[in-house]
């Protein structure tokens, strides 16, 4: 049986996860998309801190002798899932990156054409 | 009623934003029933991205295209086009997808209120009319839950919150050109616009069946969206308005 007081533990960290995003969601500095995964996490967290017994079953299905270590796994694995969400999201972003940069450049030097200006831009 | 008669001289300049990604080969219909409709209507086409022949097709028709240099996405792309009809002084704007689901000789209707000053956003509402419209039944259910929770938020019977079929004036406009959500956008706008305290109206059109193509939404991509767009609307109701809209 998971000790009392790492279930108060967990669901209070749980629980200030939780607060914490939703106060960068409300404030405007995480996007709801980007904010999902880590809502997730906090619920699971959560649900299987307070509810002891779900805890003992989960551990005793995948052959963890002691509770709390199948908690801690849980949320390494969950910190794994939402770092691999982040490394296609920063793919993303650097290729989105690579193309402005090229729009950009191009439509100055087609500007700096149409202007007539100096064809070769002091750095 | 002298409908036509009673009308002031001087018409309000007005623009249709054209969002399109991948469209080719319904753009080109979309654009000339919009002229037959209403030829004074300058046309904006937002080319989100496309793969294909979007943009060739807008510029051989002869209208305005902004290509945005990767996919947005829906939210991102009728911002864009906000935000040119404000740039270019448009006192009226009226969103009509490319993808032909929205009739174009309807676009007078949806227009009215707005010339009128009885609103500030109109959206051309499916439900009211019936027929006309299928969908899964996944996105159909997913429309019916939203509808539920605006009409809670924002205290006024919304029948159909997900319909891109939609007006808006100056005041509206300047609004959605500073803020407009992403995803999802058509739901969520509408409860924007009442923390704002303007006046959004339903008036009755006919969807079609799309011309070509699926919709961009999913079955997966619905429950994802549905789930995403909830969190917003709670969390939206925790937020500080107004959101400052000078134009600068």
């Amino acid at each position: 049986m998971t000790p009392f007081r790492v279930s108060v533990a967990a669901a209070i960290a749980a629980g200030i996860l939780l607060l914490v995003v939703f106060e960068l969601i409300r404030s405007r500095r995480l996007q709801e998309r980007y904010a999902l995964l880590w809502l997730l996490t906090g619920v699971v967290i959560f649900i299987l801190a307070i509810w002891r017994g779900l805890l003992g079953k989960v551990s005793d299905l995948v052959g963890i002798a002691y509770p709390p270590s199948a908690l801690f796994i849980l949320a390494a694995f969950f910190i794994l899932l939402v770092l691999l969400h982040y490394s296609t999201v920063i793919s993303r972003l650097s290729e989105q990156n690579t193309t402005l940069a090229q729009r950009l450049a191009l439509l100055e030097r087609r500007l700096e054409e149409e202007g007539g200006g100096t064809k070769h831009r002091p750095i | 009623m002298e409908p036509l008669a009673q009308r002031a001289p001087r018409r309000l300049r007005s623009i249709a934003i054209v969002p399109a990604y991948n469209e080719a080969e319904s753009l080109g219909s979309v654009l000339e029933e919009i002229r037959a409709a209403d030829p004074e209507l300058e046309v904006v086409v937002i080319n989100d991205g496309s793969a294909d022949a979007t943009a060739s097709v807008a510029a051989a028709a002869g209208t305005a295209v902004v290509n945005l240099p990767f996919n947005v996405g829906i939210g991102g792309a009728v911002q864009t086009g906000y935000q040119y009809a404000l740039e270019h002084g448009f006192e009226i704007a009226i969103q009509v997808d490319g993808d032909g689901q929205h009739d174009p000789r309807e676009i007078a209707q949806v227009l009215e209120p707005i010339v009128d000053g009885r609103a500030d956003l109109v959206v051309g509402t499916r439900f009211v009319t019936g027929g006309g419209y299928r969908g899964t039944r996944l996105r159909r259910v997913g429309i019916r839950i939203f509808a539920a929770v605006v009409s809670l938020l924002v205290g006024q019977r919304v029948s159909d919150t997900t319909s891109g079929f939609r007006a808006v004036n100056r005041k509206a406009l300047k609004l959605f050109a500073a803020e407009y959500p992403h995803d999802y956008p058509e739901v969520e706008s509408i409860v924007l616009l009442s923390k704002h305290h303007l006046r959004m109206l339903e008036v009755p059109v006919q969807m079609r069946v799309r011309e070509v193509g699926n919709s961009s939404i999913t079955a997966m991509r619905s429950a994802y969206y549905m789930i995403k767009v909830l969190l917003a609307l709670f969390i939206g109701v925790f937020r500080r308005y107004p959101t400052h809209t000078e134009e600068s």
